[in-house]
C-alpha cells in the first residue's frame, strides 16, 4: 500500500527526519490561508497523488503570492495527472499540501528498500539527487551507495556516518545525516514497510538537510497490526477494479488488450498470458481466483473482467488443485446464464474432477468453446477473436 | 533416491487440526505420505485424524522421530512457527502459508543462520503448493495424480504452473523424480539454485526443469551457478512476457521493479548461460522430449 507524500513526511518526521512547515488543503481557499499560516515568502503547492515524477507533470507549483497559491490550487485540484508510474489513465488530484519554500543548494538521493538477493534492508543514497533511481543506475551507477542492514542487530550508527561521508556532506551535517538515515531505517523496521525514499533529500544553503519530498509504501501483508498506517489508505488512489477484485478475494491487474482472462494460480495466469501473445492476440487482463474457487466467486471474476469494455473474447483456463473443476463449471454456466454473455467464451478445464466439470458445461448446451491444452485454448480464444471482431 | 522427500520422511503438520491442515493432511495421508502427527498448541495430548497432537514441536519430534514439517499457520503466526520447527530439528519445512510479512521473513531467515550448515533446515515457501517425489511422498496441496515417476526434477514458484509441465511431460510418458515449489514470495525459505545443487548430486535426476518468473534475482543466480556447476541439462521457463514493468502480478514477489527482473531478460541471460529454454508455455512436453532422447 502507498501512502501520499504529507503523510510519509509526519510519520518519519515522528522518527527525527527533518521537513519544512506545511498543510493540507482541500480548496484554494483553505490553500491560501494555509500558506499565510505558515508564513513566509515563497509556498511550494503540491499535488497528493501515489506517483513519483510529479514535477514533470505539472504537479508542483511555486508561488510568491497568496494570490498565487490560490491559482495554483484551483489549478491542480480535480485535475488528472500523467506521469510514467501512472500510465496513461493518470491519477487525479483531491489533496494538496502547502509548503514552505526553501533555499536547496544541493541534492541527494536516499532509498530504503527491500532486497531480495541480500534478504534484507538495504540502503541506496547518490550525491546525484532529484534523478529518479532508474534513471541513476542508467546514467550515474558509479555514484551510487549501497549499504545491506544486518536484521539480527539492525542499522548502526557507524553505517549512517559511513553513507553521510561517501555522500560528501560537511562534518557539521554528518551528525543531521546519521540521525535522519538512523530515523528511516527505524521507521521502515517498525511499520513494516517495503519501501521509504526521500527524493530529493535537500542540503539548504543555510546547511540544513531537510527531507523536500518523501515516499513510504507498506507491506499489505502486515497491515493486520498496524491499525494507524491501513487508515492512511487513499482509495481514490487506487485502480477501482483492481480495488473491487481484491475486496472480492480475486487478483487482477488491467491490462490493454482484448481477451479476458480468468485463471487459477499467479504462475498459470501469467503463462496463459504470454501464450495469448504467442497465439497473435493480446491479453486484456490478469486475473487469478485463486485456490477454492467457489461457484459464486467465478461469477464475480465474470463480471470484473466483463467490466472492461475492451474486453471481446474471454479465455477461463483452471488446472484444479484445490480447486474443483465441476465448482468452476458450475461457477461458469451460473455466471453465462446470469450476465448475458455477448463475446465468446473460450473454456479450458484440467485436474481435480475434470470429466464432472466437462460433463456439467456439456450438458448446460451453452456457446462455449471447449479446449483440452493450454495452446488449443490460447489459439481457440484468439481465432474466436477474431472471428468475433472481424479484425485480424 | 529423489531429492528431500523420500519414503522415509515423516512428517508433522504443523497447523493441525484446523480447517486447511485437516484438508490437505488427509489428502496427503490418502496419497501414502507418512504423516506421523501434528502440531496445534492447547491440543496436545488429543488424536486427530488418528494421530497424535502436540503442543509443541520440540515434544512431536522427541515422540515421533519426524524429519519433516509442513505448516498451514495462518501468516501472522506462520514465521514463529517456521522457526520452531527449524529450532526443534526439521530437516525440511514446507511453508504453504500465503501472506507472510517480508520482514517477519526477513528474520526468519537470519534466525536459520544460527545452524550450521549440516543442521539448518531446508526451508521452501512459503506461498508455494509444496513439493512431491512421485510414488513416494507428497508434502502439499497439489492433484497428485497428475504426477509420474521418473527421472526429472522439477523446481519452481509457481503452483497451477507446475502442474501445467508435470502433466504436459506425463503424456508423454516422462516422469519426475520431485517436484519443488520454492513459492511466490519476495523473499523465500530456499532459491532455485539450493535445489539445483541437491538435483545434480541425485542419481536418479537426469535433467532440471526450472519455472521461474519475472521479479527478482533468483533465476539468474541458478542460471550462472548450473553454467559453471551443472553436468545435468538445465531448462527453465520464465513465466510474464506480457506482463508490464511496476505491476505486481499476483504473486507478491512478480513484480519488474530492477534491471534484469523482467521476463525478456531473464531468458536471455538463460540462453546465454548455454541452458535450454522452453519457447512457449505449451511446449514444456516437446522439449523435454528432446532433452531426454539425448540423454539416454
Amino acid at each position: 500500500m502507498d501512502i501520499h507524500e504529507y503523510q510519509a513526511k509526519e510519520i518519519l518526521s515522528g522518527y527525527g527526519v527533518p521537513v519544512g512547515v506545511g498543510g493540507l488543503a482541500y480548496s484554494p481557499e483553505q490553500a491560501a490561508y494555509r500558506a499565510q499560516e505558515i508564513g513566509g515568502e515563497v509556498w511550494v503547492v503540491k499535488a497528493q497523488i501515489h506517483s513519483g515524477a510529479r514535477g514533470k507533470a505539472g504537479g508542483i507549483k511555486v508561488c510568491k503570492s497568496s494570490e498565487e497559491v490560490s491559482r495554483a490550487a484551483e489549478e491542480l485540484l480535480g485535475k488528472k495527472l500523467i506521469t510514467h508510474q501512472t500510465g496513461e489513465q493518470g491519477k487525479v488530484c483531491h489533496r494538496l499540501y502547502i509548503e514552505e519554500g526553501c533555499n536547496i543548494d544541493r541534492e541527494i538521493y536516499l532509498a530504503f528498500v527491500l532486497d531480495r538477493a541480500n534478504e534484507s534492508v538495504t540502503v541506496i543514497a547518490s550525491a546525484e539527487g532529484g534523478m529518479e533511481i532508474e534513471q541513476l543506475a542508467v546514467e550515474k551507477s558509479e555514484s551510487i551507495i549501497k549499504v545491506a542492514v544486518e536484521p539480527a542487530v539492525g542499522m548502526q550508527p557507524f553505517q549512517a556516518r559511513e553513507i553521510a561521508f561517501a555522500l560528501g556532506l560537511d562534518k557539521s551535517q554528518v551528525n543531521q545525516a546519521s540521525t535522519l538515515i538512523l530515523g528511516c531505517y527505524r521507521a521502515m523496521r517498525d511499520l513494516d514497510a517495503n519501501m521509504v525514499e526521500i527524493n530529493p533529500l535537500a542540503v539548504t544553503k543555510e546547511g540544513r538537510l531537510l527531507a523536500v519530498d518523501a515516499k513510504m509504501g507498506f507491506d499489505d501483508n502486515a497491515l493486520f497490526r498496524h491499525q494507524n498506517i491501513s487508515e492512511l489508505r487513499d482509495k481514490s488512489q487506487e485502480d477501482a477494479r483492481e480495488m473491487r477484485a481484491a475486496d472480492r478475494g480475486l487478483s487482477y491487474v488491467g491490462l490493454d488488450g482484448n481477451i479476458g482472462c480468468i485463471i487459477n494460480g499467479a504462475g498459470l495466469a501469467m503463462a496463459s498470458m504470454d501464450m495469448i501473445m504467442h497465439a497473435g492476440g493480446e491479453p486484456a487482463n490478469f486475473l487469478d481466483i485463486g485456490g477454492g474457487a467457489s461457484p459464486e466467486r467465478t461469477t464475480k471474476a465474470f463480471n470484473l473482467v466483463l467490466s472492461d469494455d475492451n474486453v471481446e473474447c474471454i479465455l477461463v483456463n483452471i488446472f484444479a488443485g484445490i480447486n474443483r473443476c465441476d465448482w468452476i463449471a458450475e461457477g461458469i454456466v451460473q455466471a453465462v446464464r446470469s450476465i448475458e454473455l455477448k463475446v465468446p467464451l473460450v473454456v479450458r478445464l484440467s485436474g481435480t474432477n475434470v470429466e464432472q466439470g466437462k460433463k456439467i458445461l456439456e450438458e448446460a448446451n451453452l456457446p462455449i468453446i471447449m479446449a483440452n491444452t493450454l495452446k488449443e485454448a490460447a489459439d481457440k480464444a484468439v481465432e474466436a477473436w477474431k472471428k468475433h471482431t472481424g479484425k485480424s | 533416491m529423489a531429492i528431500h522427500l523420500t519414503r522415509e520422511t515423516k512428517v508433522l503438520v504443523q497447523g493441525f487440526t484446523g480447517q486447511i491442515g485437516t484438508f490437505h493432511a488427509s489428502d496427503m495421508i490418502s496419497y501414502g505420505t507418512n504423516i506421523v502427527g501434528g502440531v496445534t498448541p492447547g491440543k496436545g495430548g488429543t488424536k486427530h485424524l488418528d494421530k497424535p497432537v502436540f503442543n509443541t514441536m520440540k515434544e512431536a519430534v522427541e515422540a515421533t522421530g519426524a524429519n519433516a514439517s509442513i505448516v498451514f499457520v495462518p501468516p501472522p503466526f506462520a514465521a514463529d512457527s517456521i522457526m520452531e520447527a527449524a529450532d526443534a530439528g526439521i530437516h525440511f519445512c514446507v511453508a504453504i502459508t500465503d501472506g507472510i510479512p517480508s520482514h517477519d521473513m526477513i528474520r526468519v531467515k537470519r534466525y536459520m543462520r544460527r545452524y550450521k550448515a549440516e543442521d539448518k533446515m531446508i526451508l521452501t515457501g512459503p506461498n508455494c503448493a509444496g513439493s512431491i517425489s512421485p510414488g513416494k511422498c507428497m508434502m502439499g496441496i497439489m492433484p497428485g495424480h497428475i504426477y509420474m515417476e521418473g527421472n526429472v526434477g522439477v523446481v519452481g514458484r509457481s503452483g497451477t504452473l507446475g502442474y501445467e509441465a508435470a502433466s504436459q511431460i506425463k503424456s508423454i510418458g516422462i516422469g519426475i523424480s520431485t517436484s519443488i515449489g520454492i513459492g511466490g514470495d519476495p523473499i523465500n525459505g530456499s532459491s532455485f539454485k539450493d535445489h539445483l545443487i541437491a538435483f545434480e548430486e541425485d542419481p536418479e535426476t537426469k535433467a532440471v526443469i526450472m519455472i521461474g518468473e519475472i521479479g527478482g534475482p533468483q533465476e539468474i543466480e541458478a542460471a550462472q551457478w548450473a553454467q559453471e556447476n551443472m553436468s545435468k541439462p538445465l531448462v527453465a521457463y520464465i513465466a510474464g512476457l506480457t506482463a508490464p514493468k511496476g505491476r505486481r502480478m499476483g504473486h507478491a514477489g512478480a513484480i519488474i521493479s530492477a534491471v534484469g527482473e523482467s521476463a525478456a531478460e531473464k531468458v536471455e541471460i538463460l540462453k546465454d548461460c548455454g541452458h535450454i529454454v522452453v519457447p512457449n508455455p505449451s511446449a514444456f512436453a516437446d522439449t523435454m522430449k528432446e532433452v531426454m532422447a539425448k540423454i539416454s
